[in-house]
């Protein structure tokens, strides 16, 4: 098989990447955004990266783009295109921007031989963890502790954005999602597609554990299928008091941190957890973390309060 | 069989890339959101053809969230219309 | 049977590719947004199908033919709601943009 497509994709990457930065309209941009989004995933793909594919999938073609239009929404029109940046700044982007590219190009060209992995460690142990995936057992088992922080961060977020809520307002629910037509083809889109994807969302999640799939993933997709119910309006947003709400957005890293805590009593540490227990104790953490996942996604791409609670 | 199949997905790159020319072109936001349909529903089709021909079945699940979410752009596109969205929502309710 | 099932697919993915040069043809040729709207659920519907239908038979086992099916039933629901949606926002947004 020859490279030639290959380099014709990495071709149309670029096309789409320098006209997502150089489109005058906003939203034209995002629009480019979310086609170099699913470019990319392609090209995991011809990678064999195909966990990072999914992602990229459900990233950027559900999450992201949405995320970006909601704020072009909010934005509105008269709000000046493209804050101008003071020459000095641009000149020092664009000196740090390729440096960045000649340092990986540098890499990907001269490789260090033999190239520096501890691929074949990794692998060797998988089996005492019990699961047939890879990149879930290094998420979830030998880099655990990152995987935990990324969970926090995502929660920190979230209370980032919430803080954006005037004084007046807080507790309320995030301002309506409704599309502005709303329509008989949206709301039936938004009837028949949630209990497919919520299908495909544990899917993506249970399979982690064994092939390509896993937390981010399931999770992205099912805050996606709850985002469209939100946009054809046949729910409006939780608001941001509510306790249920707030326990499902901690329940993840909780579980996360109380498994890791356990190991100090079950096994030789924080975070490690002993050989025939591990599988249904990493399941368990990534249920309930794509549970928070798909929460946190939800209510981020919501935004901030908009409405004194009732 | 294999071969046929990484041809066609390689054809079918080229002609999703045309495509892309509608998205630089425009000229409505409707037009450039089309072509991010079909690069769209194009990948989903070129996930299934290298899938086959490789024989990774995983990869189909690309194809199948790519499916599921084709359709989000689309609807997160009438959020985007400037100058009429609610900017405190809820205001007839 | 092999033989009949490889023809059965360079016969189905052929037309299906057809397609999809249908829609992308259309997509750069027709005068406005409407009709290349029309020339787009081309390659959604007929050549996404086409492609599923020939893949079918070359499908190692039940479940990833199972799951191309879901592929296409996806592919089709997105594609006739995605042109339903993208055609009220050109009749009704598209000019003020």
């Amino acid at each position: 098989m020859s490279l030639l497509p290959d380099f014709a994709l990495m071709l149309l990457i670029l096309i789409a990447a320098v006209w997502t930065v150089s489109a005058r309209d906003r939203r034209d941009s995002v629009i480019g955004f979310i086609v170099v989004g699913l470019l990319l995933s392609l090209a995991w793909i011809r990678l064999n990266s195909v966990d990072v594919a999914l992602t990229e999938a459900a990233v950027g073609g559900g999450a992201t783009g949405l995320l970006l239009l909601r704020a072009c929404a909010r934005l509105g029109p008269n709000e000046t295109e493209g804050v101008s940046l003071k020459v000095s700044l641009r000149i020092l982007t664009g000196v740090l921007c390729t440096v960045v590219a000649v340092a990986l190009a540098t890499i990907v060209l001269y490789p260090i031989e033999p190239a520096p992995t501890l691929a074949p460690t990794a692998a060797a142990h998988m089996g005492e963890i019990g699961l047939g995936n890879p990149v879930t057992v290094v998420l979830l088992a030998y880099r655990a502790i990152d995987t935990l922080l990324e969970k926090v961060v995502l929660v920190l977020a979230l209370i980032g954005v919430w803080a954006l809520t005037p004084d007046p307002l807080w507790g309320g629910a995030p301002g309506s999602l409704r599309a502005q037509h709303s329509s008989g083809p949206l709301t039936f889109l938004a009837q028949v597609l949630p209990p497919v994807g919520i299908v495909i969302g544990v899917y993506l999640i249970w399979n982690g554990a064994d092939r390509p799939g896993g937390t981010f993933q399931g999770g992205t997709v099912l805050a996606a299928m709850w985002l469209l119910v939100m946009m054809a309006d046949l729910r409006e947003p939780p608001e941001i008091r509510l306790h249920t709400l707030r326990r499902l957005v901690v329940l993840g890293p909780v579980v996360f941190l109380v498994a890791g805590f356990a190991g100090f009593w079950i096994a030789n540490g924080f975070l490690s957890y002993p050989p025939d227990l591990a599988k249904p104790i990493i399941v368990l953490v990534e249920a309930a973390l794509a549970l928070s996942i798909a929460v946190i996604l939800g209510m981020l791409v919501a935004g901030p309060a908009a409405r004194a609670p009732r | 069989m294999a071969e046929f199949l990484y041809v066609t997905a390689a054809l079918l790159l080229l002609l999703t890339g045309l495509g892309l020319a509608r998205m630089l072109w425009g000229p409505s936001p409707a037009d450039r959101m089309m072509a991010a349909q079909l690069v769209g529903t194009g990948g989903g089709a070129i996930a299934l053809l290298i899938a086959t021909a490789s024989g990774a079945t995983a990869m189909i699940d690309v194809a199948l969230v790519l499916a599921l979410l084709a359709a989000f752009a689309a609807v997160a596109l009438s959020l985007g219309e400037p100058g009429t969205q609610q900017r405190d929502g809820g205001a007839n309710s | 049977m092999s033989l009949m099932a490889d023809t059965l697919t360079i016969a189905a993915v052929s037309a299906g590719l057809f397609f999809f040069l249908a829609g992308t043809v259309g997509l750069l040729r027709f005068p406005d947004t409407l009709t290349r709207l029309h020339a787009l659920t081309k390659a959604d519907n007929l050549g996404f199908g086409l492609i599923v239908l020939g893949l079918l038979p070359q499908s190692p086992d039940v479940a990833s033919g199972l799951k191309l099916v879901v592929v296409w039933l996806l592919v089709q629901l997105a594609g006739a709601s995605a042109s339903q949606l993208i055609a009220q926002f050109a009749s009704k947004g598209g000019p003020s943009a």
